[in-house]
């Protein structure tokens, strides 16, 4: 069953006298549970793609459906709603509230959506157990390490139990030992529990644990592999 | 959870935030104690007009007050001043005979208003007697004794037991006069006061005059208490219509206009403080969400909508105005209850307040509703000083604001 299909999409940025075509015409369907990679040099238009895939950006032409949704149809308002319950988001910086602790950052997610404390608070412990944290529950992010902040960032991508989590270049910041167990982590989630994954990177070890890899360059889609 | 982030966030910059809050708890501090000093002043100012001048409620001949003509008085004042005096919440009725005259003593001279009293019904309606700083209250002298001012008696150059000549028109016009003897001399917070009016036995007066000793212009009436006025005074103004009775507000216009007109300056001021504290409020809160920007964009990134990123700020704002506010008004309470048993002494620029009727030691008064209206109005002024850094946030695009490198 696909999770995301895309349809001609197209991005033209007219910010200045210079119209930018970041993505030209792409089209691409992502089935539940697929461990994807999105591949290619600086500036091929994989975030300007992800953004759009993730509700943060409109797309100029084309159509994005995830699940049932429209999402390019989508009010702004309605749009922030529908992230809130269906994307589940891990940035390169990791991207914690400073103030609060690892179980309040998984929590907060949670409170968003309107899901009762009891519910929030066995959630969020369990989530960050499976990650390897369940012993730094009530750590800030100031007392974790960077591969340690990711994984709690994974973690509330996936506390608001949505269709597909977006991960943009999620090892970027990250060294070699926290890059493996993150990636070990997000594989064991994706195969045990059927998350799908997607992520934008330019990280060798990313792409060899994907199990398809989209290759992007200049806007398009050259490549599109499955292993 | 809001409202815990917000919390964490006021204290994520303390450096930052203790500047902005030691600078609104020391305007809020400026704002309370000032009103507590000035509404102290005018609260001694209002009760010593009440206490030692005009008492709550006063009975005068119809039309006395517009022109006081010393030929229209109140025949049988005294048995009137009795009989209200028997009236609930009345406590003590006095008549009071009143001519304008001439004092004059081997010095020199000065016009007066010149009150004929019984002394111990005058002492059951103000308290003058309690402002004898050199003598007594009719006490020593036993023909024609004069209680005067201090002001006057300094300018005339006599101290107790000097003979002054008092001299006045009687019943007829012609000018009549005797020598009094100084029994005591008075001062009050007023100089005016203390310059212009001298105190005789009414019958002593009345002699001289030419009338009963039962006459009278003015009968002042005390209360239990200053909140009964407003009922008593409608109570008196019915029963006695032929009369002009009035309470002190109407009486003395300028001294009641002290009330009102206090609370709208307190608010004046107050809100100019706040219009200067609100810019540094704004400036702390911009700086706030300028460092914040990446957080903001992924806190909508993730999915939370404006409204609550607008809370979370304006909540963060209130919670930043209402900390130093409160300590703010702490200080200006516990300040205010320091110095409201010693008082401040401003004797040193005093004079001219004693020349208003201010006394040269205040004894500040905070009320209760005051402190309300404050925290109110720090509420509201953080408010306000939230709309702006909230919208720039809201204004923020989660894809950008994502990537910015901070």
């Amino acid at each position: 069953m696909n999770v995301i299909e895309v349809k001609n999409l197209e991005k033209t940025y007219n910010d200045s006298e210079v119209q930018v075509h970041a993505v030209q015409g792409i089209n691409l369907e992502i089935e539940e549970g697929e461990f994807t990679a999105i591949v290619g040099p600086s500036g091929c238009g994989k975030t300007t793609f992800l953004n759009m895939l993730g509700g943060l950006d409109q797309p100029s032409v084309g159509d994005i459906r995830i699940g049932d949704t429209l999402v390019h149809e989508l009010k702004p308002s309605e749009l922030i709603d529908f992230r809130l319950h269906n994307i589940g988001f891990v940035f390169q910086a990791y991207n914690l509230i400073p103030v609060l602790t690892a179980k309040e950052n998984v929590e907060f997610i949670m409170q968003l959506q309107g899901r009762d404390k009891t519910e929030r608070d066995k959630r969020a412990i369990d989530l960050l157990t499976e990650v390897g944290l369940g012993d730094r529950i009530d750590s800030r992010p100031s007392r974790l390490s960077g591969g340690q902040q990711q994984r709690v960032a994974v973690a509330r991508a996936l506390a608001s139990k949505p269709k597909f989590v977006l991960a943009d270049e999620p090892t970027a910041n990250l060294d070699s030992k926290s890059t493996e167990t993150l990636l070990d982590i997000m594989e064991k989630l994706n195969k045990e529990e059927n998350i799908t994954f997607i992520f934008s990177t330019h990280d060798m070890r990313v792409v060899n644990k994907a199990r398809r890899v989209v290759t992007l360059e200049d806007g398009k889609i050259i490549s599109d592999e499955r292993k | 959870m809001i409202l815990a982030i917000s919390w964490r966030n006021v204290w994520r910059s303390k450096t930052r935030s203790f500047v902005i809050l030691f600078a609104i708890a020391l305007g809020i501090f400026t704002g309370v104690f000032n009103y507590a000093f000035y509404n102290g002043m005018a609260l001694q100012r209002i009760n010593s007009a009440i206490s030692t001048e005009a008492s709550h409620i006063q009975i005068h001949p119809q039309g006395y007050l517009e022109d006081p003509d010393e030929k229209q008085f109140i025949s049988k004042a005294e048995q009137l001043a009795a009989q209200i005096s028997e009236i609930d919440s009345v406590k003590a009725a006095s008549s009071r005979f009143i001519v304008q005259g001439m004092i004059q003593s081997p010095s020199t001279s000065s016009g007066i208003k010149v009150f004929g009293v019984q002394p111990d019904k005058e002492a059951e309606v103000t308290n003058l007697y309690s402002k004898i700083i050199d003598g007594a209250y009719f006490e020593g002298i036993k023909r024609n004794p004069v209680i005067i001012g201090k002001k006057l008696a300094d300018k005339l150059k006599i101290k107790v037991r000097s003979k002054v000549v008092i001299t006045f028109s009687d019943k007829e016009g012609y000018i009549s006069g005797a020598s009094f003897r100084v029994a005591g001399i008075f001062e009050t917070s007023n100089t005016m006061y203390d310059g212009g009016n001298v105190f005789v036995r009414t019958e002593d007066l009345t002699n001289l005059y030419g009338t009963d000793a039962t006459a009278g212009h003015e009968i002042a009436v005390l209360l239990d208490h200053s909140d009964m006025v407003t009922n008593i005074n409608q109570k008196l103004k019915t029963k006695y219509a032929s009369y002009d009775v009035r309470d002190w507000r109407e009486i003395m216009p300028q001294v009641s206009m002290l009330e009102s007109s206090l609370d709208i300056s307190m608010y004046i001021f107050m809100i100019i403080i706040l219009l200067a504290l609100i810019f540094g409020i704004i400036n702390t809160m911009l700086m706030a969400v300028l460092e914040r920007t990446k957080e903001l964009g992924m806190l909508m990134s993730i999915g939370m909508n404006k409204a609550r990123v607008f809370r979370m700020i304006m909540v963060e704002t209130v919670l930043l105005s209402l900390i130093g506010g409160v300590v703010g008004i702490v200080m200006g309470i516990v300040v205010t209850l320091l110095t409201a048993k010693s008082g401040i002494d401003i004797s040193i620029v005093a004079e001219g307040f004693g020349a208003m009727g201010y006394d040269s030691i205040v004894y500040p008064v905070l009320k209760v509703q005051n402190v309300v209206d404050v925290v109110i109005m720090v509420f509201i002024t953080g408010m306000l000083a939230a709309i702006y850094p909230a919208m720039k946030a809201l204004k923020l695009k989660p894809a950008e604001a994502i990537r910015i490198d901070m």
